[in-house]
């Protein structure tokens, strides 16, 4: 990998039946994550996914572009939420270009968007380099 | 009820350790739809950190249903590995109230058996008070 090289996009459908399992396989059960009337109590536009269910696609990504790579740093601000329909599903598109190839570090930059909007504020992956220093 | 700035400091370790095992790394990997015969997920560690957020809800009765996820960043130390035992701690780094909301700044270090750091998750949680709206 070397600075600018462009990522093939990376395209995720999530359902509904996805927050459950992700619920079920990380212990969040915050109802703002299943149940229409709750998310609309606390001023959320729907049920939406969780943040951390988002980001985990990002790492999904990262770990098809880089082979496994080892990461070192993975985060990001959740600044739109992620609705999703009841029935069938909403896409998750994740776009990267390396931003910086430096000390065996490997630096990407991201943009996650659902339905032509940004979801994810200041994404940020980085991994070590294959054959990079410890 | 707002949350209180005077938190600052203090610190709420998860009331239990995760030994990482395979099943339950496969389980986590395969709802995010990896094949689940890679590696740990990166965002495994949420797992440990959820359970120290829970702590730190329980003990400043915080309903988790007003908590929405602002921004959680990750750091590592090295590769989480099965046969891990993992516990984590949450330290409150800030409080801020914005709009109605209070804007919770928390730091959750994840340490083996042997007491080494493994990884630190930075999280802003958005609390909306009861009567509060807004949160996004």
């Amino acid at each position: 990998m070397k600075p600018a090289d462009v990522l093939p996009e990376q395209v995720y459908t999530l359902t509904r039946a996805d927050l459950v399992a992700y619920a079920e396989a990380s212990g969040d059960h915050n109802p703002i994550h299943q149940d229409e009337d709750v998310a609309r109590s606390v001023g959320l536009p729907g049920v939406i996914a969780h943040g951390m269910l988002t980001l985990a696609l990002v790492g999904r990504a990262v770990e098809t572009w880089t082979d496994g790579a080892e990461v070192v740093e993975l985060g990001s601000k959740f600044t739109s939420p992620v609705v999703v329909p009841a029935e069938g599903g909403v896409d998750v598109v994740v776009n990267g270009t390396v931003k910086s190839v430096a000390n065996g570090l490997v630096t990407l930059a991201l943009q996650v968007t659902c339905e032509g909007q940004k979801v994810l504020g200041m994404p940020r992956a980085t991994v070590r380099e294959r054959g990079g220093r410890a | 009820m707002p949350v209180d700035p005077s938190l600052v400091g203090r610190e709420y370790p998860a009331p239990r350790s995760l030994i990482v095992t395979a099943d339950r790394v496969r389980a986590f990997a395969v709802a995010l739809g990896h094949s689940g015969d890679g590696a740990v997920p990166p965002t495994f560690p949420i797992v440990l950190a959820f359970d120290a957020m829970q702590a730190f809800l329980d003990a400043e009765q915080v309903d988790l249903h007003r908590i929405v996820h602002g921004e959680q960043r990750f750091t590592y130390e090295r590769p989480i590995r099965v046969g891990d035992e993992l516990v984590a701690t949450l330290a409150v780094t800030g409080v801020r109230h914005i709009g109605g909301a209070d804007i919770i700044a928390t730091a959750s270090e994840v340490r083996d058996a042997f007491g080494e750091l493994v990884c630190t998750g930075r999280a802003t949680l958005v609390h909306a008070g009861a009567a509060g709206r807004g949160a996004s």
